[in-house]
């Protein structure tokens, strides 16, 4: 059935198009151009500020859309901020956590109070912590990748998710997340195989809903709260 | 097509009116989404500019959809996904179906589409033995009252908290009966602990999809509550339907027109969660899906290719368009009986149920052109919907009074002398009708008109003759 479908929505297209066959060669090369010349439209001139004033404008809109942000000077100090932050809120302190590199380099064992586990998260975990390999400072919006070492629940799953992010890696706009995904996805070493991530997560805020008489209530399905601890050496 | 109820416009719009309880929800909703969009507009600067950008990327996709749409599938297949084209609803529920059927399905979990509604999914499901389970809270609520969507982004916007309660009460009677469920933060967390459960037993999770991206064969979605991506990340197939024109050539044509959806939609910089789905889950991996299958819906686009309703395919579903329209804050989504309320619905309804069905909606207008100066993709809305008046009219579709009043009118307006002696006395007669309040309140001929609201009295003399006598403005 399917063949035939598409022969047919293909066909009614061309006819409808003024054409009975598929574009020109021509054009088709000039389409082909456009699709790998990655050309950016009008980007917001809001980012236009140095590596500091985008990480201040990044933690702008993030606390605007109720992500709460707390600053650490190197990742010795992560763990202790998660502990503090969890403990603050009165949330458990057994966590789920993403296997990322980028985490291994936080002493984690020095903290004895949190209880971690590595992993993919189960229906019961309260609480993740993933880092985010990008951040964009436009709209306060945290870019995540899935893959071996970020399963893609871990921003969905638990009620509260912290996330570690390293001030350097706060770019202006998607744009320069669409070129690092690309950039990874061509690069042997990422394992990627030429293939984007199966999922590609942008989280601006935790979780909402104005559903019922459109009163913004948080923590719809997702996350209930969303706290970013930037690690400023980084 | 089933389902639609959009001949009887009129007698729903009526039924609606009279609706004291939707008057009460629709009035909460007022101005919620209209001050949101004006001011995330207000706050970008390149908002006007990216709009033009939008509307001349989809334009250009249009221009060349069998390429981007071949270039889209070969993406997907390339990332070890299924592409699967549908000529109509019916094929795209034989192909949900076989797709079910192949993993045993017991129960799908569903983000909120649009196109599931047009292709009646749910209904299709049920009938075949298979839990149809609506994830977003605003269609959970109506897929308990059995209700179809109100409005394109804000499903139950016609309910009242009142009403979310009682269905809540009604269905969830393993609950205690005397707990206070008053307030929307406690009517979430029921729905939210309830529906937790669901996203773990289900073999099937659906989505619609906001753009395709030809470039890397990549389904996107933009939601608030994070229910799309439990739906598609747990269950081990994801199905996403979507229609032909969702599809965008790039990454970057992807990311103008995300920057003007969520503004023109509630007035959000960016919504919650923007995910961007490619293939089934890769090696190594621990959670996402087997399968990805794509279900690429034509159901009657095509065919607007070409006409004068072309430009209507650009349309990205934000919903500004009825937020801002007169008639749809009057009557509510309801009244146009079928999928696609408001003014995008009065011009898409009739070009996909055919202008025999549908033709009535285009005539829910005032005209006042606000969805036009709000709409993000700059769809000339008022314009489609006059020319579907007119293939209305060339049809012999509409109702013998409006046409014998036209014709009335223009055997008059080919008469200067007949037209102002008529309209002469008709101003006159007005004016002393309304001479004790300044205002007529009720007319014989237009109760229409002047049940719901009144006429201002003219003040006795027409333009013509005012002007013959001399009066200049000054």
């Amino acid at each position: 059935m399917s063949d035939s479908n598409r022969e047919a929505v293909l066909g009614s297209l061309r006819r409808a198009l003024g054409r009975d066959a598929p574009v020109d060669e021509d054009t088709a090369a000039k389409l082909r151009a456009r699709m790998t010349g990655h050309a950016r439209n009008i980007v917001p001139a809001r980012t236009a500020l140095d590596d500091a004033g985008l990480v201040e404008l990044f933690e702008t809109m993030a606390q605007k859309v109720h992500a709460t942000v707390a600053h650490v000077a190197s990742m010795d100090d992560v763990p202790g901020a998660v502990g503090e932050y969890l403990r603050g809120e009165n949330l458990p302190s057994e966590i789920v956590m993403a296997p990322d590199a980028t985490l291994d380099a936080a002493p984690w064992s020095d903290n004895s109070l949190l209880e971690i586990r590595r992993g993919a998260p189960v229906e019961s975990d309260q609480v993740s912590v993933t880092s985010a390999p990008a951040a964009v400072a436009e709209t306060g919006t945290l870019a995540m990748y899935s893959g071996p070492d970020h399963p893609a629940t871990l921003n969905f799953i638990p009620e509260t998710h912290v996330v570690v992010l390293p001030a350097g890696r706060v770019v202006k706009s998607y744009e320069d997340v669409w070129d690092s995904i690309r950039a990874q996805a061509s690069d042997p070493e990422s394992g990627r195989g030429g293939q984007l991530p199966r999922t590609v997560n942008f989280v601006t805020g935790p979780s909402r809903s104005g559903d019922i008489e459109q009163t913004l209530l948080l923590g719809a399905h997702g996350p209930r709260r969303l706290h970013i601890v930037i690690v400023d050496g980084e | 097509m089933s389902g639609s109820t959009t001949r009887n416009f009129k007698s729903n719009a009526a039924r609606e009116l009279a609706n004291d309880t939707l008057r009460a929800a629709l009035t909460k909703s007022k101005g919620h989404f209209t001050e949101g969009r004006s001011t995330a507009a207000e706050n970008l600067p390149e908002f006007e500019a990216l709009r033009d950008q939008s509307r001349d990327i989809k334009n250009h996709t249009i221009e060349h959809l069998d390429f981007y749409l071949e270039a889209y599938e070969e993406k997907v297949r390339e990332s070890g996904g299924h592409v699967h084209w549908a000529r109509t609803a019916e094929d795209a529920r034989q192909i949900v179906l076989e797709i079910c059927r192949s993993v045993d399905a017991k129960a799908v979990n569903k983000g909120k589409s649009m196109i599931s509604e047009e292709c009646e999914i749910n209904e299709m499901l049920e009938a075949n033995g298979i839990r149809a389970v609506e994830t977003d809270l605003g269609e959970y609520i109506i897929q308990l009252r059995g209700e179809k969507p109100s409005h394109i982004i804000a499903p139950a916007v016609h309910l009242t908290k009142g009403q979310v309660e009682e269905s809540f009460r009604a269905n969830h009677t393993h609950l205690d009966p005397d707990r206070v469920l008053e307030e929307p933060p406690t009517l979430l967390d029921e729905a939210r602990t309830i529906l937790r459960k669901k996203y773990f037993e289900a073999e099937v999770g659906m989505t619609g999809a906001n753009l395709l991206i030809a470039e890397t064969g990549s389904s996107v979605i933009v939601t608030n509550e994070g229910n799309g991506d439990l739906s598609q990340l747990i269950p081990k197939v994801h199905i996403v339907l979507a229609s032909v024109e969702k599809i965008v050539p790039t990454l970057e044509d992807a990311a103008t027109i995300l920057r003007v959806l969520a503004r023109s939609a509630t007035g959000q910089e960016f919504s919650s969660y923007t995910t961007l789905s490619t293939g089934p889950k890769r090696e190594g991996d621990t959670d996402g899906p087997e399968q990805y299958h794509v279900i690429l819906l034509d159901n009657g686009r095509t065919d607007m290719i070409g006409t004068e309703f072309q430009e209507m395919l650009r349309c990205i579903r934000c919903g500004a368009c009825m937020n801002h329209c007169p008639v749809y804050q009057s009557v509510g989504g309801h009244a146009y009986g079928w999928v696609y309320p408001g003014p995008m619905g009065s011009v898409l309804s009739p070009g996909l149920l055919g202008v025999d069905e549908a033709g009535h909606l285009p005539n829910a207008s005032t005209f006042c052109g606000r969805c036009e100066e709000v709409c993000p993709v700059r769809i000339p809305l008022p314009k489609m919907m006059r020319n579907w008046r007119e293939q209305e009219f060339e049809k012999h579709l509409s109702p013998g009074a409006a046409r014998a009043g036209l014709g009335l009118w223009a055997f008059m307006a080919k008469r200067p002398k007949l037209y102002q002696l008529v309209t002469g006395v008709q101003m006159r007669l007005l004016a002393r009708l309304g001479r004790a309040q300044g205002r007529v309140s009720s007319l014989p001929l237009a109760r229409g008109w002047t049940k719901y609201r009144e006429l201002p009295a003219p003040e006795g003399r027409t333009f013509q003759s005012r002007w013959k006598s001399g009066e200049r403005p000054l």
